[in-house]
């Protein structure tokens, strides 16, 4: 091979001279995480709400939830990202578009968003199919105890239902991490988007990818380390995973 | 609203569309989704081999490909697949690669670390009983394997083998960061080059979102089809 293997370069002046690509990089690192966090919280309060659409009694609420999941999961993110980012300023009225379009960090929101709302009709399905894993009496016991149905919901169902979900939820907020490096396309310049930029300046490719692989692996690390945590933490006592 | 709404943008750019665009989105899915369920079987076997070294390489190759983001193995792949084909081929520079074919072995490499998880699941899904029967019948592990697990492993899991590759479909549109004209890059390329995004984005996530639900909702047939009843 004659590939010019450099490892120093991450010591090295970027372009700009202002820092170091190793510094850029992990400036990439913690946007991908803040950008990751963003758009889990929207996934978790998007996809419970839909997921719990889905479980109730009436009709048109099942109806209303299966759509949302339909319309989200049957698109590819990098389509949504795009309607989001160069559609959508064009379709609002002409006021509401321009201030859009100049939002700071127009991006970021874009993707956290974005990625979020994708996220929320995978979530939807977990929490409906967690909520449906539970025996029929917990809803019945509720009810006989006077509780109505939010009630029900809040106190009975969701706490059982998201222990159970947790191991699935972990794989997806991995997904949230990972998607958020589709948001290259748009001009965010999370990890992957600093190592390509990396490479292009310093034409060091496999030292930046290298780079980049190495931390999105820490970052999987940490959290699955972390979910574990708290999967043994909120355990149910009497079932396989309690205590 | 869509007072300004250029109808005509689409229809004159259908042809390229679909015939340069989702020619190559499909030729795309249809070839990794045969390759990476190949590899991917592969690599389930390896991990169930029961030779530690083997199932050890099987399985941190299928953790570190599911860690990684899409878009980072795809730079990878573009950019290390001429190093590769330069080793194989003994050139004294790295070869010149295109466009398909470093999209297409990405996908393979990629696919087959989801799909071997699947066809693990399948194959530990059969009882043990039908090795067992197999091997007192005198067949060898690889006639085992080809005549006996391997078509219900594969009959078991289809529905979900066939959602994986609606997924793959989707996720090939990925390519667009490396300016290759597959059906989304193909609608970009004509957005940018008329000033049309509105019209172009809008009409190729119709058309994604189309296709899909369609083969989701076939999928959903077929799985209610080809149950076994036990």
């Amino acid at each position: 091979m004659n590939y010019h293997w450099n490892w120093h370069i991450f010591f090295e002046p970027d372009p700009t001279g202002a820092t170091t690509y190793l510094d850029l990089l992990l400036q990439g690192l913690l946007l991908t995480i803040e950008t990751a966090l963003f758009a889990w919280v929207i996934a978790l309060v998007f996809g419970s709400i839909v997921g719990v659409l889905r479980t109730l009694p009436s009709k048109t609420a099942s109806w209303i939830g299966f759509f949302y999941v339909e319309f989200f999961r049957n698109m590819p993110l990098l389509v949504q990202l795009f309607l989001w980012f160069f559609v959508l300023p064009e379709l609002l009225p002409r006021a509401a578009g321009l201030w859009l379009k100049q939002l700071p960090h127009a991006s970021f929101y874009t993707a956290a968003i974005g990625v979020g709302l994708f996220m929320s009709a995978r979530v939807a399905e977990q929490v409906r199919a967690g909520i449906g894993s539970l025996p029929r009496g917990q809803g019945q016991a509720a009810t006989a105890l006077g509780l109505n149905t939010a009630q029900t919901y809040a106190y009975v169902l969701l706490p059982m239902a998201f222990r159970i979900i947790l191991p699935p939820l972990t794989s997806e907020f991995l997904s949230t991490i990972k998607n958020t490096s589709v948001a290259i396309t748009i001009g965010l310049l999370e990890l992957t988007g600093q190592a390509r930029s990396m490479q292009e300046f310093s034409f060091q490719v496999f030292e930046a990818f290298t780079a980049a692989t190495l931390l999105y692996l820490l970052l999987n690390l940490v959290v699955v380390a972390g979910m574990r945590f708290l999967e043994r933490a909120v355990a149910i006592p009497g079932y396989i995973s309690g205590k | 609203m869509f007072s300004n709404f250029d109808f005509d943008v689409i229809r004159r750019a259908l042809p390229y569309l679909f015939y340069e665009g989702m020619t190559f989105t499909l030729t795309l899915t249809a070839l990794a989704a045969l390759g990476g369920l190949a590899f991917g079987t592969m690599l389930a076997l390896m991990r169930l081999s029961g030779l530690r070294l083997l199932g050890r390489i099987a399985g941190l190759y299928v953790d570190l490909m599911r860690s990684l983001p899409l878009v980072l193995v795809i730079f990878w792949f573009y950019f290390l697949v001429p190093y590769i084909g330069q080793w194989f081929t003994g050139a004294s520079r790295p070869i010149h690669v295109g466009a398909f074919a470093s999209s297409l072995i990405t996908f393979i490499m990629f696919e087959a670390a989801y799909f071997s998880e699947i066809m693990r699941a399948g194959i530990q899904s059969i009882s043990r009983g039908q090795p067992a029967a197999a091997q007192a019948l005198g067949l060898t592990y690889s006639q085992t394997m080809r005549y006996v697990v391997l078509p219900q492993a594969f009959r078991n899991m289809l529905p979900v083998l066939l959602t994986q590759t609606i997924v793959l479909f989707q996720d090939t549109s990925l390519v667009y960061v490396l300016s290759i004209p597959d059906f989304l890059g193909a609608a970009s390329k004509v957005a940018q080059r008329d000033g049309r995004l509105v019209e172009m984005y809008l009409f190729a996530a119709l058309v994604y979102f189309t296709i899909s639900c369609v083969a989701s909702f076939g999928v959903r047939r077929l799985q209610a089809r080809i149950a076994i009843v036990r």
